[in-house]
């Protein structure tokens, strides 16, 4: 099988019951995407496959195959931040930062789609994405920062 | 005083240090090191224990090393799960050395270079170790400045020191240049550290430190770290709680490929390379569990409260002596109001599940894990394998948060039996329903007041009995002469322990939501009811700011919008919280839509951080106060899924304003716990002005409003 992450081609032997996120994490040493309930319930594992955000814990691996798989390590471009990453480091929205990747790469997919989100589109789209500690208002913050310093131009 | 904040038992070890005076030098290399010595003995009890190491000091709280090349590392046992305590203990001290924060480096909770510490908890960081920091930093200048007099042979006054350098007249010097070729070891008590109103550095909004690690995904949590020749490993759980293991058959799991099943007593597990062949062998492990006679009519989460009652545990009653005399005190009310309210099982839900890493080498064992008790894990693992301490060591990478909920140390111990016998280092990653079943909770609890008030709205009598959900916060700050306050735990049906805010939380939901009824029965308007009977200046301060930027005297509530408010004192800080919620007709959905909180915790020492931590505060209080529940019966969790236990998600987030009083005046105050207590009270205070229904339980409306109004008393 081969899987193509963050522009990467990859051959790899993979049980055809195996889930992306701990293929990306254990055979791939790509542990931005995180665990967090292995149910598709919180979006710590969130993933972009062409360009969709999808959850890579009830995601087969072997299901994408072939398509470009995007996760938060592929989201910086020649050592620049993702205009999403640098707006959370602006909003300061983050404490633990367990949530982090998973919001930054649910929100890029959400500019990708709508370069200029509502608030309430925001919130809409990422309501899968859980973050605990509650710094929800000032990820919402980050998204419509990035929306405005990329211009709608990026990703 | 009622204090029963902590339900876990911290039984010190005997502390050694491991670190003999040159060993310094060996592992850090050259240059100057610094001891902080406790200055009180409530600092050395946080924060150390006595030392029996040769030739330093007995109690030793932090250390600093600044190297040959000038590099500034400030070793600390405190550990950095989210509120922020990396970047605003690097604040301190670059701002008392006078250098980048950039150039200075924190090693924080690894039990083999940082000095003892009880643990992150109760609020306490900012409070006690900053300042400890500080002096040690402080002192850390001042031993510079001696250093450049020397070399430049003028008075240490005419030295000034900024940006990492000293300078004197035209010359100047880095700290590199300072300390090269120097083996200078001191042990400091006092120094003198800069004034609040003089900071620059602290006081100031320093974007996080590892901000960008954890926005590229490069920060590695426990459960990202690899070790050569890991497994992955995972335990079989108890068919129920206090189950215990009656026959196993490992005869299918067995001759899977790779796997190895341990064995020992009634723990059962497994190691395999992958998640999924281990899956697989735990799957086909076959085992029986009895159920333990000693607990054989477990309680359901539907009977609890009356079980919470009547199961008292004498040992832990604490009462504080009655006031006056409550009897008297009712009497003589015109007002007398009495109700009973309740508080459920919550689960911290860290979105990080507990994980271990553990390796063992001759018989020494390391564990990292994601705990907020280093030392208390590296005593439990100790205890668990019958070696000593000293061969022990406990990492804590920056861990994914814990609120309370991450003081034990059951994942380091299955991580090091299972590569015990494994002989190779595993890696145990708590399931998510594992999380939500064999961690703690907080606690649940029944709370009975009876409150009196003469016609002119002062409180006559006041009597607040606490069963099981701690007595924190529990004395009121209003002012009564007749009070009596009692806290009572019980034998709790689940394991509980600590938690942001933990028995503030119930307590202010039941004595601010007492409050509002007190001030409905007497037609009085809540604010002034308070205000009226409240002397504490700092209390009178933050309701006052909330009530003016909430604009109070403008709300009206009607049966589809409500006003409520409520305030507290907590570890030091001081809260009131103003809120507006609509309700939908005719489902009876409720929406918390704005939340002012007034927040004053002393001397401020990052706004943004400070203002992001109420506000993750606030947010969180919104799942307790509105919807979050551990379902339990005969000893299962009925509900161990993120889908079934509801947490707060973007959709439930209000508008959110934060007032700030910075008193620079006082000394700082934690701030990750306090915000959170006055939420729920001000919610249900709101629903109660908006529909006449008094809600008396946490969580509020689990499946919105009730349908018929409740009697009010
Ligand atoms: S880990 Fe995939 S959604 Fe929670
Ligand atoms: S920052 Fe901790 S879960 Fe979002």
């Amino acid at each position: 099988m081969e899987l193509v992450v963050n522009q990467k081609h990859y051959r790899l032997e993979v049980h055809a019951d195996r889930m992306l996120l701990w293929v990306l994490r254990d055979d791939l040493g790509l542990t931005g995407s995180k665990y967090g309930c292995g149910e598709g319930h919180c979006g710590a594992c969130t993933v972009l496959i062409d360009g969709a955000p999808t959850r890579s814990c009830v995601t087969l691996a072997n299901s994408v195959a072939g398509k470009p798989i995007t996760t938060i390590e592929g989201l910086a471009q020649n050592g620049h931040l993702h205009p999403l990453q640098e707006a959370f480091i602006q909003a300061d929205a983050m404490q633990c930062g367990y949530c982090t990747p998973g919001m930054i790469v649910s929100g890029a997919g959400l500019l990708k789609k709508n370069p200029h989100p509502t608030q309430a589109e925001i919130k809409e789209a990422m309501e899968g994405n859980v973050c605990r500690c509650g710094t929800y208002p000032r990820i919402v913050a980050a998204v419509q920062m990035a929306a405005r310093t990329a211009g709608g131009q990026h990703a | 005083m009622l204090e029963v904040e902590r339900y876990e038992l911290f039984a010190g070890p005997a502390y050694h240090f491991d670190l003999e005076r040159r060993d310094f030098f060996k592992l850090l290399g050259g240059g100057l090191v610094l001891f902080l010595a406790f200055d009180h003995p409530a600092a050395a009890q946080e924060s150390g224990r006595g030392g029996r190491g040769q030739g330093l000091p007995q109690t030793i709280s932090a250390w600093l090393h600044i190297s040959e090349l000038g590099i500034v590392t400030v070793f600390t046992g405190k550990t950095e799960v989210g509120q922020n305590i990396r970047t605003s203990l690097a604040q301190a001290v670059a701002e008392e050395l006078r250098a980048p924060i950039a150039s200075i480096t924190l090693v924080m909770a690894d039990t083999g270079l940082t000095p003892y510490d009880m643990g992150t908890f109760g609020s306490r960081t900012t409070p006690t170790m900053a300042p400890q920091l500080r002096k040690m930093a402080a002192a850390a200048r001042e031993t510079l400045i001696d250093l450049a007099a020397e070399k430049w042979k003028v008075d240490r006054a005419s030295i000034t020191v900024a940006d990492g350098r000293l300078k004197y007249s035209d010359q100047s010097v880095s700290f590199g240049e300072l300390t090269h070729g120097q083996q200078l070891m001191k042990t400091v008590d006092e120094a003198p550290v800069t004034p609040a109103n003089k900071w620059t550095v602290a006081g100031t909004s320093v974007p996080k430190t590892t901000a960008r690690d954890m926005v590229t995904g490069t920060h590695r949590f426990t459960s990202d770290l690899v070790r050569p020749n890991m497994l992955l490993g995972r335990v079989l759980r108890p068919s129920a709680f206090n189950a215990k293991l009656a026959s196993l058959d490992a005869k299918e799991a067995e001759p899977i490929k790779n796997v190895k099943i341990v064995h020992d007593g009634d723990f059962v597990g497994a190691v395999a390379p992958d998640e999924l062949t281990l899956a697989k062998a735990i799957d086909a492990l076959k085992a029986e569990w009895t159920a333990d006679p000693q607990h054989s009519s477990q309680p359901s989460s539907k009977d609890l409260f009356a079980y919470l009652k009547s199961h008292p545990e004498e040992s832990r009653q604490r009462t504080t002596p009655e006031q006056g005399s409550v009897e008297q005190g009712l009497k003589s009310s015109d007002f007398i109001r009495e109700a009973t309210y309740t508080v459920s099982y919550i689960a911290h839900t860290p979105l990080e599940p507990r994980a271990a890493v553990a390796e063992w080498t001759e018989g020494k064992l390391t564990v990292w894990t994601g705990t907020q008790v280093p030392f208390g894990v590296r005593s439990e693992l100790a205890e668990a394998f019958s070696i000593p301490e000293s061969n022990v060591r406990v990492i804590v990478p920056d861990t994914g948060s814990g609120y309370g909920g991450k003081h034990s140390g059951e994942v380091a111990i299955e991580a090091a039996r299972l590569a015990k016998s494994a002989g190779q280092p595993v890696k145990v990653i708590w399931t998510r329903e594992e999380e939500f079943t064999w961690a703690y909770f907080r606690p649940a609890g029944v709370i009975e007041v009876r409150g009196g008030t003469l016609k002119d709205g002062r409180i006559a009598a006041w009597e607040f009995h606490n069963y099981n959900s701690g007595g924190s916060g529990i004395e009121t700050p209003y002012d009564v002469q007749n009070k009596k306050v009692e806290f009572q735990a019980s034998a709790s049906p689940l394991r509980q322990g600590s938690y942001r805010g933990l028995a503030a939380t119930a307590n202010h939901f039941a004595r601010e939501s007492h409050m509002d009824e007190l001030a409905a029965a007497m037609g009085m308007d809540p604010l002034e009811f308070r205000l009226k009977n409240l002397k504490n200046e700092r209390l009178r301060a933050v309701l006052q700011a909330a009530a003016a930027k909430f604009e109070w005297d403008k709300t009206k509530s009607i049966p589809t919008r409500g006003f409520g408010l409520a305030c507290g004192v907590e570890k030091g800080g001081y809260v009131a919280t103003c809120a507006e919620v609509s309700i939908s007709q005719p489902d009876g959905k409720v929406k918390i839509e704005r939340v002012v909180t007034a927040f004053e915790c002393g001397a401020i020492v990052n706004p943004e951080h400070l203002k992001n931590q109420v506000e993750g505060g606030v947010i969180m209080g919104i799942g307790g106060a509105m919807f979050e529940a551990i379902e339990f019966d005969d000893g299962r969790i009925l509900n161990p899924h993120l889908a079934k236990y509801r947490v707060p998600r973007f959709s439930d987030i209000p508008v959110l304003e934060t007032v700030l009083l910075n008193r620079k005046d006082l000394p700082s105050a934690g701030a990750g716990e306090t915000p959170i207590v006055g939420l729920a009270p001000a919610v249900g205070n709101a629903i109660f002005h908006a529909t006449g229904i008094r809600i008396r339980s946490l969580p509020m409306v689990p499946q919105g409003l009730p349908n018929q109004p409740q009697p009010t008393a």
